[in-house]
């Protein structure tokens, strides 16, 4: 399990009614079934990755997510995740507000753009950053919004919504090992990963 | 459906298989049907395919479509030119294994593949039925499998499996008879006819009345309406094609000739083909059958008859866990009429999952051989079986 998937899923509870947005292979939502016992629903939508999700025994739909999640009733779920794609929605305040629609909690993380090797490459060639976790060109990226940790945090306040937890990661030897950055997150983390809950449930 | 079943590349096979009959309704008890007509005795064709387990929790029922039959797998004899229609599907490590799972197949009554239908002896003249025969619907088809499962014993249906009119009797079990169906795989098929769909029909159909033969469906014995049912075949045909597959298979290519024959024989290899399929149809089939199979197709509208009008409503009567499945290029039943039945079934909470098959083939995708669609549906019911 991949170090930041591995966090994801320890916050999990046994039992969950959990949707996984933008789920790719299923990788997550196989091991929350396996070990947690959850009741999966995914949403995808390239062809080749929703019927691998199938092979494996994992409910998916294919389609697109801000879409699919229409369909669903307020609080369907326990847990909605949306794992290393916010960075790369159209109208992430929308997808955040569904995602809290349909589900009592939500999961997200992205790549932290306040990484100090993000800003340095900045600072030092002027150019748009390229690193390990954002390895593309400016013209072929998929990550159209560019966001830090701290960003997120601002964006959530302003959004009434509540951070229940968070955990800011950086990569490992391999993609199954890493740590947990305590200090300076922001300038520290590649990756920030955030449980959510309306602030209106929480009061 | 068309068929396109070939031998197995690799050999294969269930093997040597049989056609049983069952029947019931025997006087003085009659099948009610949904018109407020009653039908009786009734005869269902069936075959069977691998090895019922202990606890009878390995059945798949496979539903087929407008001319289909039971032979879904396997030869007759050891000569048989072709196997069953879904043969690369069915069988030992195929997408539906036999190995593991107990398939069942059934003609729908209202066919002429050996259930009840038309071309049957009305007891009570002695004659074949012809058009007074009841009408059918997709709703009798399923009461009348359900007949065969409780006289096989069974209660339980691991999953229900068809593509086109069989997806219309998948989607029909569902929600007819929620506790006997763990899972359900209605493929390239809708809950309602569109205008379209209908359209189509109605002109085979009226190809086949309008043919001096029918005689208004009393034929049995003369000259049959071999024209008209072969026209109606051939509109099928364009219906289960699309126009890439129709530009790959044939193109504007010209039929053993080099030149325009300036007449009104064959020039197009389309032509040719379409003729070919109309003219080998009429030997399998009958065309009365056709007219009541067509007509149950374009009756069936799941939400008005279980949803009060409503997808959603017809839908909270089920339980099952689907696997929805279309194609890219199938006009005749599109992929919105497939995320619509997604849509209910998940504002129901249902297990549902879906996929959009990218492929060439038009309606008639899901009956040629696809990994991609093979793979789905041997992973899901791995994962529905392991479940139970």
């Amino acid at each position: 399990m991949r170090f930041d998937l591995a966090i994801i899923a320890s916050w999990v509870e046994p039992g969950a009614k959990v949707l996984g947005l933008g789920c790719g292979e299923g990788e997550l939502l196989h091991f929350l079934k396996t070990h947690k016992q959850i009741y999966e629903t995914g949403i995808e939508i390239v062809e080749s990755k929703v019927a691998k999700c199938i092979e494996k025994g994992i409910n998916v739909v294919q389609g697109d997510l801000n879409r699919e999640m229409e369909d669903y009733p307020d609080n369907a779920f326990d847990y909605v995740i949306l794992s290393q794609t916010l960075q790369q929605v159209y109208e992430p305040e929308h997808v955040i507000n569904s995602m809290l629609r349909v589900g009592k909690r939500g999961i997200v993380s992205f790549p932290n753009f306040g990484y100090w090797k993000v800003r340095a490459q900045i600072l030092f060639s002027g150019r748009a950053p390229i690193t390990e976790q954002l390895p593309y060109q400016w013209y072929n990226t998929p990550n159209i919004r560019v966001l830090s940790i701290r960003d997120f945090r601002e964006f959530a306040t302003n959004m009434e919504i509540r951070i229940i937890k968070e955990a800011a990661t950086s990569p490992g030897r391999t993609p199954y090992t890493g740590t947990v950055i305590r200090f300076a997150p922001n300038l520290f983390a590649t990756y920030g990963i955030f449980l959510l809950e309306k602030e209106i449930s929480s009061a | 459906m068309s068929e396109y079943t070939e031998h197995d590349k690799n050999g294969v096979s269930v093997g040597l298989v049989e056609k049983k009959t069952f029947t019931f309704a025997h006087p003085p008890d009659r099948m009610e049907l949904e018109s407020g007509a009653s039908l009786g005795p009734v005869t269902i064709a069936y075959e069977t395919y691998g090895t019922l387990n202990a606890d009878k929790s390995n059945v798949v029922l496979v539903a087929h479509a407008l001319t289909g039959d039971s032979h879904a797998a396997g030869y007759y004899r050891e000569d048989d030119p072709k196997p069953g229609w879904w043969d690369i599907m069915i069988g030992p490590g195929k997408g539906i294994d036999t190995n593991r799972y107990f398939v069942i197949c059934s003609n729908v009554i209202g066919g002429c593949m050996g259930s009840t239908g038309p071309c049957s002896i009305n007891p009570a003249t002695g004659r074949p039925y012809g058009i007074s025969f009841p009408v059918i619907t997709i709703g009798d088809m399923v009461k009348a499998q359900k007949a065969l499962m409780d006289h096989l014993g069974i209660e339980r249906l691991l999953s229900v499996v068809g593509g086109s009119m069989g997806g219309m009797q998948v989607l029909e079990w569902s929600v007819r008879y929620p506790d006997m169906v763990a899972s359900a795989i209605p493929l390239a098929t809708t809950t309602r006819h569109s205008a379209l769909a209908i359209a189509f029909n109605e002109v085979a159909r009226q190809a086949i009345m309008s043919d001096p033969n029918w005689n208004k469906g009393d034929y049995y014995g003369g000259k049959t309406p071999d024209l008209g049912l072969a026209v109606a075949r051939m509109i099928g045909h364009i219906t289960y094609l699309s126009d890439e597959a129709m530009k790959q298979k044939f193109g504007r290519r010209l039929q053993d000739k080099s030149s325009f024959s300036y007449d009104f024989g064959v020039d197009f290899q389309v032509e040719s083909y379409l003729r070919h399929q109309g003219a080998s149809f009429v030997e399998r089939f009958d065309a009365n059958s056709f007219l009541y199979i067509t007509k149950a197709a374009d009756y069936f509208d799941l939400e008005e008859q279980h949803g009060g009008g409503s997808a959603v409503g017809a839908f909270s009567k089920a339980s099952a866990r689907f696997l929805v499945v279309s194609f890219t290029s199938d006009w005749l039943y599109p992929t919105y009429q497939s995320k619509a039945m997604v849509t209910a079934m998940k504002k129901n909470g249902l297990a549902v999952s879906f996929c959009e098959i990218d492929a060439d083939f038009g309606h008639d995708a899901f009956l040629v051989p696809n990994r991609r669609l093979t793979e789905l549906i041997r992973g899901f019911l791995k994962s529905v079986s392991a479940k139970l």
